[in-house]
């Protein structure tokens, strides 16, 4: 009967000493972990334990399970190879363990025997296989296409850490194969081809000479276990530590919907200066990082030369929390002012991260405090100052954010004193920007024409402070939030709909914190989606146009809405052809975060916007770039003519798309009412 | 060291101006007031300095509506003390009633600096600056550009149309008016201005009865007419352009 | 009764301020209506013959070493004096660096009225009115001249230079300042303004942007006129401050003052310290969407027009001809 016969050939004080060697090595790897866990508790409070059914799921899905890791192919595969062989070694081992320290020492039974045994013999061998696999693919990425987001880490040190763990790995199982192998040439039992490559290497001691050197066993047995050991006792001090970390992470991710930030962690001092500002479950964060770059890769901050790379932020912190300072400052020497500036906000770095690390809210945290010092871009501090006088970035009186309307007959209702349905938030750009007022224009005339029983709120608007509040200026975001929110307090209505995908994120996920939970909020895209459907909007034409559409980072990724402005335009009769970045990936314009309220520094080789625009045209047969945000508008009408392909490429708001399909005369409207 | 700076509220110019009934005075209805931009630069200068000698910055100001908001500003970038001048305002109060009562005031404080803004949009009467260089037998530069401190000296930038400037020295105390600080002024993050609310203090010191004489009296205010002596050209786009195209000929410069 | 005007003239390195002219020019229109004479103060060392065209009845020069660089308190006390023994009906300064803050002195030292920012005077019946710029241009305020006799600050815009010019030399006397006393200010040197770029002082034509270009790169379609026309662009002050011209084209007060045949002013509103500094241009035509900017004020073309519509067009049709 196939038996699992441990320690044969092992003498007693070997075996002894392979216990003694395991609890030291409990206790090396032990005490890391301590030390690790004394650092994040230096953090400042965060509450992460609500829902722990859905965490728990969460770590199933993703760290068991791999999900977000396997979402890029070739890593993917390789790591979930790697990961699964080696977990399936370890369950081997333990299987081992138990059964012969436990069931076999105290019970004198063993459950490897028959064919659970072979069975296990086959798996193992087969799970062995595949962990040499991923090892070799790594290693074929990693030093032969070295792609880029493996490179140019920021600091010494970690090419070696990163080979440490592919060497132990592949010792690990080589070594173990390579035991198995003896044993079978020598004992040769029946049950031997269960064990496919064991038996081959068996065979192969046997072609070449004479297996039973007892030595030979001896010496590879020790070098095994020794190294296992080291790779176990090395977890919490390398790379490997991510093993642990990830899945903590994972279990600790914020739940909440990716368009609600997180407030400051201390009201008194908002912002982070040092590293014990941060919050413990950032520093979990920087821990878990395992330098995999795939943040920097979707990062169009780094993809345009700005010097921000998520990726680093997230290693330089950690490194600078655990190697001597000598008297450099986190912030300035390690991390410095440009970067966190560069950041758009786009979410893409937090979206893509396997261990689900939040880089997004480390950098606007650091921005607060930069805020705080007054450390801005003398363009964005002209913006603050202008969103605290006005309530615009424009520095335009309030008196004339209305000022569009002026050709509109009948007048569109005030909502502050008529009750209206639909109260629509226009925002800055469309209400102000020269280059939008007419598309604003167009939108009210379409509400009028569909009879939708709509209002603004004239000069009792602000800005909504989304991207106040993700530039760091947490204080004027509470102010503009509630002026708008005493607004809309003696306002009736029970939606609120807005072009502007930045304002539709902030008042859907952040003002109703503020206990203001009786409207819901409405992306104009995913309003004229319900007026096709239910006929209140009467498409005249098909438009039959190849076009591209760009996801807005504040509507797409923010807030999952991807179909409603596609149906918009399937509707209207549109081919639409997908760029490479969709949905999901898709690439922001530039203009997030605030940026587009900086001046973009002399090292920005290509602005994000221009490498769209781009993207969109090389699509064949496409000459028109839907977009769905003013802000999408302004950035990309201007890339237009920066990357020269005027005439080649329009951008058109999807307004404009439903006023040519209802073939709605514009200035006929004017005159019938 | 002890800085004294001179601060005001001023009708926003972003918003349009109107006339009242009266006809001699601006409508306050629709009116913002905001700091007088040139009184923020002389702010931020003083708060320069201070960072640069450790001065004591006091910041002084008629209690117009909003005046609270301006001096927690310049406490939460860094005043040291703040007072507001009490006192009726309402029928309004001419730059020579104001520096006739901040005088005295001043004399208390036995500044070595007092800075202001070089003038403000809404002086009829002169600027404060060097009026109150003359109530107090102080010497005056305007137009200051950048502050050098030394013990008992200033040395002050004043710039000239053209670009040219001139390094001044001066004894102190002095009055200096300011056209623009060394650094652009700082932007204070609304929690910093919503912590000075909570902890710095603004005193208060009574005016009593402005002296208003010797100020011009206004018989008439109106808005300049429109394009009161331009030549309008309309039409269509091509037919002004045209147009233009024919004045330059016209001039000679094409 | 007092009837004379005097007028502070004003120059910096051995040259006359345009301002001073035109102060000239009105405090001839002032005189007429007091019926007395214009008297020209100028206070130098070795420059009597910047005397040589001033449109005044007479110069009085005075002629003292410290009186070779202006401090406030070296005029303010000759002045002082002036006064007193002159006794005039008003004293024009300019609303500029140097007369600004010598009048408010004045006003506070000796007592005297003071009128700020004048754009213009009128008279009639012996009774003298003044016309003053307030809220940066945006209201014009009306008023008599204080009595007996007024401090009076002038902006440019009401008057030309011309007529503050004369071919036949007015007569001068010179005199003495009186002992200066307590003078604290001292100057250590003048700094010279970074040169380089062009000289926009020598253009003939103009194109100015103003904060109505919105972005740097929309610099760009007031180059392209400007090369399809042979002209230089310059700007307003908010677009030096961003940066995106260099200092040695600001136009206004605390930039050049530029006298070219023709100024077109692309999106700028004409606030007073824009247009001090365009005072001396011949011809200027502005292009502002907002038909009550000030700039139309003193403009002799208006377009009311959005500059994006306009110049582009007018480029082209520039280059086509
Ligand atoms: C890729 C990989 C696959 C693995 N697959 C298996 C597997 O299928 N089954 C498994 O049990 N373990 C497997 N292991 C575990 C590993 O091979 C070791 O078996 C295990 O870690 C050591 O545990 P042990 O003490 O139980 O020794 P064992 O390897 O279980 O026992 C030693 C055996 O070695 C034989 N032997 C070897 N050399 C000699 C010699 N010179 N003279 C005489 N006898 C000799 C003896 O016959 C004896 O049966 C695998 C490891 C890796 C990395
Ligand atoms: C002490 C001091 C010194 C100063 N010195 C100077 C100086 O030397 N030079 C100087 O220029 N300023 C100076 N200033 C600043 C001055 O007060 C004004 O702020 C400045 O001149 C305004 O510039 P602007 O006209 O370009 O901008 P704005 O006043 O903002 O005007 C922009 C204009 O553009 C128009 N516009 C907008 N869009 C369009 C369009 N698409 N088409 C057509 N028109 C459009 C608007 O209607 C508006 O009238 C000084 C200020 C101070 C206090
Ligand atoms: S949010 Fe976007 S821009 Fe910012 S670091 Fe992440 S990927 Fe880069
Ligand atoms: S932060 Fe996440 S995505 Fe970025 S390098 Fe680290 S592990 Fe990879």
């Amino acid at each position: 009967m196939p038996i699992r016969e441990t320690f044969w050939n092992i003498p007693h004080w070997a075996e002894i000493a392979q216990y003694l060697v395991g609890l030291l090595t409990i206790l090396i790897f032990s005490y890391g972990v301590i030390r690790r866990v004394r650092r994040w508790l230096q953090g400042r409070p965060q509450r992460r334990i609500d829902r722990i059914g859905s965490r728990l799921w969460s770590v199933v899905v993703q760290a068991v399970g791999q999900a977000r890791t396997l979402q890029d192919i070739y890593p993917g595969i390789m790591h979930l190879t790697i990961f699964w062989g080696m977990i399936a070694l370890l369950i081997g081992t333990i299987l081992a363990t138990v059964d012969w320290d436990v069931a076999h020492l105290l019970f004198n039974v063993q459950f490897l025997t028959s064919w659970v045994y072979v069975s296990y013999e086959l798996i193992l061998d087969i799970f062995g296989v595949f962990l040499l696999i991923g090892l070799g693919m790594a290693i074929y990425r990693r030093y032969i296409i070295r792609p880029d987001r493996l490179a140019n880490m920021p600091g010494i040190g970690f090419k070696r850490d990163d080979a440490y763990v592919l060497i132990m790995l592949g010792l690990i199982g080589i070594t173990g194969y390579l035991v198995e192998g003896l044993r079978i040439a020598v004992a040769q039992p029946d049950w031997a081809p269960w064990s496919p490559v064991g038996n081959a290497i068996g065979n192969a001691f046997i072609a070449f000479g004479d297996p039973s050197n007892r030595f030979l066993h001896y010496a590879l047995w020790i070098i095994h276990i020794l190294i296992a050991f080291v790779a176990l006792a090395s977890i919490p001090y390398t790379k490997f530590w991510h093993l642990i970390a990830g899945p903590v992470n994972i279990f600790f991710r914020s739940l909440e919907p990716a368009g609600k930030m997180s407030a400051p962690t201390s009201e008194e001092e908002p912002g982070v200066k040092e590293w014990r500002d941060f919050s413990w479950k950032q520093l979990l964060d920087f821990e878990s990082c395992t330098r995999c770059g795939r943040c920097q890769d979707v990062c169009p901050a780094h993809a345009s030369g700005f010097s921000l790379s998520p990726r680093d932020i997230m290693i330089k912190l950690d490194t600078f929390i655990w190697q001597p300072t000598n008297g450099r400052n986190m912030l300035g020497d390690t991390i410095s002012a440009d970067e966190l500036w560069a950041c758009t906000s786009c979410q893409a770095c937090v979206d893509i991260c396997p261990v689900f690390n939040d880089q997004l809210s480390s950098i606007i945290d650091m921005r607060r405090y930069l805020v705080l010092e007054g450390d801005i871009d003398p363009q964005l501090q002209d913006a603050l100052a202008n969103l605290g006088r006005y309530g615009n970035s424009f520095g335009k009186s309030e008196r004339m954010r209305a000022k569009w309307t002026k050709p509109i007959q009948p007048k569109i209702k005030d909502a502050r004193r008529d009750e209206v349905e639909y109260l629509w938030f226009v925002g800055d750009y469309a209400s102000y920007h020269t280059s939008m007022t007419d598309k604003t224009l167009m939108m009210a005339k379409v509400f009028q024409s569909a009879g939708l029983d709509f209002g603004i709120l004239y000069d009792g608007e602000r800005n909504s402070g989304n991207d106040v509040r993700r530039v760091g200026e947490e204080g004027l975001f509470d102010m503009l939030a509630e002026k708008n929110l005493v607004t809309f307090s003696k306002s009736t209505f029970k939606t609120i709909v807005t072009s502007d995908p930045h304002s539709f994120n902030t008042l859907k996920n952040e003002y109703s914190e503020n206990g203001n939970d009786h409207y819901s909020v409405l992306h104009y895209s995913q309003l004229f989606d319900q007026m096709i459907t239910s006929g209140q909007l009467n498409v005249a034409r098909k438009l039959g146009y190849k076009v591209t559409y760009h996801d807005p980072c504040y509507l797409g990724r923010y807030n999952g809405e991807y179909d409603a402005p596609r149906r918009v335009m399937s509707a209207l009769g549109c081919e639409l052809v997908e760029m490479p970045r969709n949905k999901e990936n898709t690439f922001c314009c530039g203009a997030g975060g605030g940026r587009i309220w900086m001046e973009d520094p002399p090292e920005v080789a290509e602005r994000p916007a221009e490498m769209r625009v781009k993207e969109a045209a090389s699509l064949s047969g496409v000459s028109i770039l839907v977009v769905a945000c003013p802000k999408d508008l302004v950035m990309f009408q201007d890339a237009v003519k920066t990357a020269d392909l005027e005439g080649k490429l329009v951008v058109k708001d999807l307004i404009e798309l439903i006023v040519e399909a209802t073939e709605m005369n514009l200035s006929e409207t004017e005159e019938q009412n | 060291m002890n800085i004294v700076v001179l601060a005001k509220l001023v009708p926003d110019l972003v918003e349009e101006l109107e006339i009242d009934d009266s006809g001699i005075a601006l409508d306050m209805t629709w009116l913002r007031l905001i700091i007088n931009e040139l009184d923020d630069h002389a702010i931020e200068e003083a708060i320069l300095l201070k960072e640069r000698t450790g001065a004591n910055v006091t910041v002084l100001a008629p209690d117009i509506e909003g005046v609270d908001d301006i001096l927690f500003t310049a406490a939460a970038k860094g005043a040291d003390r703040l007072i507001k001048i009490v006192g009726d305002y309402e029928s309004g109060v001419n730059n020579l009633g104001l520096a006739r009562v901040l005088t005295p005031v001043i004399k208390d404080l036995q500044p070595d600096l007092i800075l202001a803004g070089v003038e403000a949009h809404e002086d009829l009467d002169g600027s404060i600056g060097p009026l109150l260089a003359g109530y107090l037998d102080l010497p005056f530069i305007g137009y200051v550009a950048s502050i050098e401190l030394e013990e008992g000296k200033a040395t002050a930038t004043k710039e000239y149309p053209g670009g040219l400037s001139a390094e001044m020295e001066v004894a102190l105390p002095v009055v200096l008016g300011i056209q623009v600080a060394d650094e652009p002024p700082r932007y204070v993050a609304v929690s910093k201005v919503r912590q000075a609310m909570k902890t710095a203090e603004i005193e208060e010191l009574e005016a009593g009865d402005f002296d208003l004489s010797g100020g011009p009296t206004i018989d008439r205010m109106y808005q300049p007419e429109v394009g009161e002596s331009a030549t309008i050209i309309d039409g269509s786009l091509d037919d002004i352009a045209d147009s233009l195209i024919g004045i330059f000929k016209e001039l000679g410069v094409q | 009764m007092n009837k004379d005007i005097l007028v502070v003239i004003e120059h910096i390195r051995g040259e006359v301020a345009d301002i001073s002219y035109m102060m000239i020019a009105a405090a001839r229109q002032l005189a007429e209506t007091t019926e007395g004479e214009v008297l020209a103060v100028l206070m130098g060392s070795g420059v009597e013959n910047l005397a040589g065209n001033l449109a005044a009845d007479k110069v009085i020069y005075f002629e003292d070493p410290q009186l070779a660089d202006f401090t406030s308190s070296t005029y303010q006390q000759t002045l002082e004096i002036l006064i007193s023994e002159v006794n005039p009906r008003a004293v024009i300064l300019g609303h500029t660096s140097i007369g600004m803050e010598v009048a408010s002195l004045l006003s506070a030292k000796s007592d005297l009225p003071l009128v700020s920012t004048c754009l213009s005077f009128s008279g009639e019946n012996g009774l003298i009115k003044f016309t003053s710029q307030l809220y940066g241009g945006k209201i014009l305020a009306e008023g008599l001249i204080p009595e007996p006799i007024a401090l009076l600050t002038m902006v440019p815009g009401g008057y030309k230079p011309e007529d503050g010019q004369s071919s036949t030399p007015p007569l001068v006397t010179t005199a003495a300042p009186p002992q200066f006393t307590d003078l604290q200010i001292s100057i250590k040197q003048y700094i010279e303004p970074e040169t380089g770029d062009v000289d926009i002082t020598l253009q003939p034509l103009l194109i100015a942007v103003g904060r109505g270009i919105q972005l740097e790169d929309n610099i760009e379609i007031a180059e392209e006129l400007a090369e399809a026309i042979g002209g230089v662009v310059c700007a307003s002050r908010p677009v030096v401050d961003q940066g995106w011209l260099p200092t040695s084209r600001l136009v206004g007060k605390s930039g050049y003052r530029v006298k070219p045949k023709v100024y077109l002013a692309l999106g700028i509103s004409g606030a007073p310290e824009h247009t001090e500094g365009i005072a001396g241009s011949e011809t200027i035509i502005a292009i502002n969407t907002d038909p009550a900017a000030p700039i139309f004020n003193i403009a002799k073309y208006g377009v009311v027009e959005d500059i994006f519509d306009l110049v582009p067009l007018l480029t082209e049709k520039i280059e086509e001809s």
